[in-house]
């Protein structure tokens, strides 16, 4: 058999089910590979070793003892914004670069509780903002496809870490955009669920009425394997859906004859690059090939969106980043002479310079005499947003697009230029202005780079966007290609 | 020559079990940050979710005044930096407040009523304390009233005097005490009072620029801080000056309000809707369920106990006023009989001894009961008034019952005439140069002198004789 990190986690749930190998085997491998590549990569912030081996070892027992799940010793990593206990959680922030959380976050609960191992947290932009993985206060995370290219963001250690073999899964977040443009740059598969399908509890917000917790994993299969674990409604989130969890594996095998997919003319227009085109059309042909159908859906205000979301998305993290003061955790200046300069100085030295714009662009929208022209206005666009959405899912069940503009781009090629890094998401901020849940699954190569395509479907339509992308990678094989000079031991 | 205008804008704490937004108690004086959560303390990633009772209390409140239900109601945040705010936004709502339009009635001190329009109640959370004393150039910061559900009642500014301020206060302070929504004490901060104050010449319906005392925490410092408002006001304005706009703090010490922040340096709170809570809907079985667990008010009340206990309307006022003090008042009243004395001995005596001890009627020791066999006892003739007072002396000293205490002390009244007699024999043959100088006085005089007399006898008597007897005995012999 192939080395045990190059195993899906569905492989690796048969492994461990069939006793080929412990869960104390898989997690020394990952932790042996993130030893020896991320130093590289630069994907973790923090490896939990000793607690993963404590933790795989008591998987191993719940296994002998019967008590297993069917994620029982199956190592994860998360998004240094999802609070853990006892370890640091930072957001990649230097505001945070000293905080250990007194709690678990819903979704570490859910994976602890199910018997997962956790390795450790991963590199993100600060705050999650940001396409690049360039915004860290820990540095850029790089691409392992190639490493001088960025691997997306905000949830760039995340891809990096799945698409490297770091880790089998990961978790994620997206609130513009930040698991598929990641995914789809590293050759792997990130979901997005509905807005309120996963507890945003103990997730550190950037734009709550946008952000999601998610999953990038390599295949489909294994998105439904782990989202069956963290989905599903917590009282601790007044957003949190109070709807049923279905069967998402079980759905995987749904034939797709009758599966109506719909084109946004919106996106497929001039401005689509000739070879992305290319790339998404191969996907569209192996779809019809599945019995599949297609037709042009129209999103008329979907050109409005990056613009909404660069008002609602920042004035949101305005306030709730207010909270960083210094008083209470985090970065505190030293000696302040008053109250106003413990305030100044501390969110002077402690947030990096993304976030502080944001924080401008979010304070000037929300202000006096702004308020309607700005922060109003985009919930207006919002709301047209989300009826564009809504008639074209009247005539198609989801709908088919590029994840990104291009492939990943080389590290430091936008970083002076923010208007071009906020394209980056031009696919995919619609989706989180609607609250819908959206995937991104490997779509080929571009010049050896990967590419993805992404799959927008109604609210709580995870289980058929799943099947679709399961579907799809069960007749290629996009998904298993890895990047070189990552060999497998 | 000016005349005030002024709306409140009054602060009270919900008497939920739980904060408005976390799970964590809201007992008033715990050690400082012992009842503060994670969602309390704005850890990050944490989440606000609301407290169902803080708004059975709010929708409550608002049928008790008559106002619109807010069926939609939104939380918004209010963004200002400063340290016993965590989040560094506080969570109210601005927009769509849970309560709408209503209005309540004030009786103003010439027994005449007046309406002021409330302009709506809405939902918020308490900040926390910033503790200045307790730390050698430090601050220290409590977070354990951070999160306590406040409902804020904001009247128009319909209220023109200090006086009316204060009636109206109390008619705000009387209907949380009857739904038992808050207790309502000024004292530990659980209602708290923003006066808005302006000046404008009489007859003159343009409102003046006005200035807002925060935090007022007494009745009487309402009144106070307004009136010395209002002065300073017209002060400014004889002199041909004007008012800025701004906050101010009322100091008890000195009698006088002072600046704390002028508007230019007021926040701008960029209020938008919180995006962490949903819009609340309330259906009409919820509201249906709050109106059905209403208790009978204090204006329906009132009316209630001038029918039934035949007493007036300004006592009915006073005894409905506070629900604990009106309950005892109606089982005096229906356990004598006598609603008139009840009013009378609960007015008299019983507020008077509150008001000075400052204690609540439910720790009184006299209890309803015992109350009303001492009024019993006075109708049957077994006390006089004076022997009454000594009874409800013992009882608030816990001393028995009221017919123990009577026959323990033998105070049970003399009104056999032969007894009495005797004893004004014996007073007029002690003071005969007394008995001289009333025989020699002119008749409207004399009045006056046979109180003499009678405290003599009343003396003699051990306070028991019966006073109509010992002066009609004692007049008859001092003319013979």
């Amino acid at each position: 058999m192939s080395a045990l990190t190059e195993l899906t986690l569905a492989e690796l749930q048969t492994a461990l089910e069939s006793s080929t190998v412990s869960s104390l085997e898989v997690t020394h491998a990952y932790l042996e590979r993130i030893a020896a590549h991320n130093p590289q990569l630069n994907a973790f912030i923090t490896v939990t070793g000793e607690q993963a081996i404590a933790q795989a070892k008591a998987a191993d027992q719940l296994r002998a003892q019967g008590q297993a799940t069917p994620v029982t010793g199956i190592p994860i990593a998360h998004k240094d914004l999802f609070c853990t206990k006892d370890t640091l959680t930072t957001c990649g922030s230097k505001m945070l670069a000293n905080f250990v959380a007194p709690y678990d976050a819903h979704v570490v609960q859910q994976c602890q509780a199910a018997g997962m191992v956790s390795l450790g947290k991963l590199n993100m932009d600060e705050f999650a903002m940001g396409s690049s993985n360039e915004n860290s206060y820990f540095g850029p995370v790089k691409n392992p496809w190639d490493l001088t290219r960025v691997p997306g963001g905000s949830s760039g250690g995340s891809a990096t870490a799945v698409a490297a073999a770091l880790t089998p899964i990961a978790t994620a977040t997206d609130t513009g955009g930040s698991i598929r443009q990641p995914a789809a740059l590293t050759g792997t598969s990130g979901l997005k669920p509905t807005y309120g399908r996963v507890s945003r509890f103990g997730m550190i917000a950037y734009a709550s009425s946008l952000d999601q917790g998610g999953l990038i994993a390599q295949t489909a299969e294994d998105l439904a394997i782990a989202l069956q674990v963290i989905a599903g409604h917590d009282a601790r989130d007044a957003t949190s859906a109070l709807m049923e969890v279905p069967d998402y594996r079980s759905a995987l095998a749904t034939p797709l004859e009758g599966l109506t997919l719909g084109l946004p003319a919106e996106f497929f227009d001039a401005r689509l690059d000739p070879a992305m085109q290319s790339r998404i059309q191969s996907v569209i042909d192996l779809y019809q090939s599945l019995g599949a159908t297609t037709r042009e859906v129209q999103l008329p205000h979907v050109a409005d969106a990056i613009p909404a979301y660069y008002v609602i998305a920042p004035a949101e993290a305005s306030s709730n980043l207010s909270r960083f003061d210094g008083v209470r955790y985090g970065h505190r200046a030293e000696n302040p002479v008053d109250l106003m300069d413990l305030y100044e100085r501390s969110r002077s030295e402690g947030f990096g310079f993304e976030v502080k714009r944001r924080i401008l662009i979010g304070t000037y929208a929300l202000s006096e005499g702004y308020f309607d022209a700005y922060y109003k206005k985009a919930q207006q666009i919002r709301r047209l947003i989300q009826n564009d959405f809504k008639q074209a899912f009247a005539h198609c069940d989801l709908i088919l697009s590029p994840t990104t503009p291009s492939a990943a781009f080389s590290i430091g090629a936008k970083s002076d230029d923010p208007v071009a890094m906020y394209l980056e998401d031009i696919y995919t901020v619609a989706t989180n202005l609607a609250g819908l849940p959206g995937g991104s699954f490997q779509a080929g190569f571009l010049d050896g780079l990967p590419v993805g395509y992404q799959l927008t479907g109604p609210a709580f339509s995870e289980a058929r966007i799943l099947n679709a992308a399961h579907q799809l990678q069960s007749v290629s094989d996009w998904h298993r290609q890895h990047p070189e000079g990552f060999a497998h031991v | 020559m000016y005349e005030a205008v002024i709306g409140l804008e009054v602060h009270v704490q919900l008497a939920t079990e739980s904060k408005m937004f976390s799970g964590s108690s809201t007992q008033f004086g715990q050690e400082p940050n012992t009842q503060a959560s994670l969602v309390d303390l704005a850890m990050p990633g944490v989440l606000p979710t609301p407290n169902a009772r803080a708004f059975e209390m709010a929708v409550k409140f608002g049928l008790a005044i008559d106002a619109e239900i807010g069926k939609r109601s939104v939380f918004d945040r209010k963004n200002y930096f400063y340290p016993d705010l965590p989040k560094g936004y506080q969570i109210s709502q601005f927009e769509a407040p849970i309560v709408g339009r209503g209005q309540v009635t004030i009786t103003l001190e010439d027994g005449s009523e007046k309406i002021i329009n409330v302009t709506r109640a809405h939902l918020e959370e308490d900040a926390g304390k910033s503790i200045h004393d307790a730390f050698e150039g430090q601050t220290g910061v409590d977070l354990n009233r951070a999160g306590t559900p406040l409902l804020e009642i904001v009247s128009e500014p319909e209220l023109r005097s200090a006086k009316e301020a204060v009636a109206y206060l109390r008619v705000i302070h009387s209907l949380i005490r009857y739904l038992e929504i808050s207790d309502g004490n000024m004292a530990e901060g659980s209602m708290r009072c923003d006066c808005n104050v302006s000046l404008r010449p009489k007859g003159s319906t343009t409102l003046g620029t006005r200035t807002e005392i925060k935090n007022v925490n007494s009745f009487r410092f309402v009144e106070k801080a307004i009136n010395s408002e209002i002065n300073r006001q017209a002060e400014i304005l004889e002199d041909g000056g004007r008012i800025v706009q701004e906050t101010r703090l009322y100091d008890p010490d000195r009698d006088e309000t002072r600046s704390m922040r002028s508007k230019e340096e007021a926040n701008d709170y960029r209020y938008f809707p919180d995006p962490d809570l949903l819009p609340v809907v309330l259906d009409e079985t919820f509201v249906e369920a709050c109106r059905a667990s209403l208790p009978e008010l204090p204006a329906a009340r009132k009316n209630r106990y001038i029918a039934e206990f035949g007493i007036t309307e300004y006592d009915a006022s006073v005894l409905v006023a506070d629900r604990d003090v009106a309950d005892y008042f109606s089982q005096v009243a229906i356990e004598s009989g006598e609603g008139k004395l009840a009013a009378n001995w609960v007015m008299g005596s019983v507020l008077a001894e509150l008001n000075q001890s400052s204690r609540n009627i439910t720790e009184f020791p006299v209890n309803a009961s015992d109350l009303a066999v001492l009024i019993m006892r006075l109708t049957d003739g077994t006390l006089n008034s004076k022997t009454a007072k000594t009874v409800f002396e013992a009882l608030m000293l816990e001393e028995g019952q009221v017919d123990d205490i009577i026959s323990q002390r033998g105070l049970v009244q003399v009104t056999d005439t032969g007894a009495i007699e005797a004893v004004v024999d014996e007073v007029l043959a002690e003071n005969p140069e007394q008995v001289a100088n009333y025989r020699e006085a002119a008749e409207d005089k004399r009045g006056k002198m046979i109180g003499f007399f009678v405290g003599q006898v009343m003396k003699k008597s051990g306070g028991k004789a019966n006073p109509q007897a010992v002066n009609s005995i004692l007049a008859s012999k001092l003319s013979s």
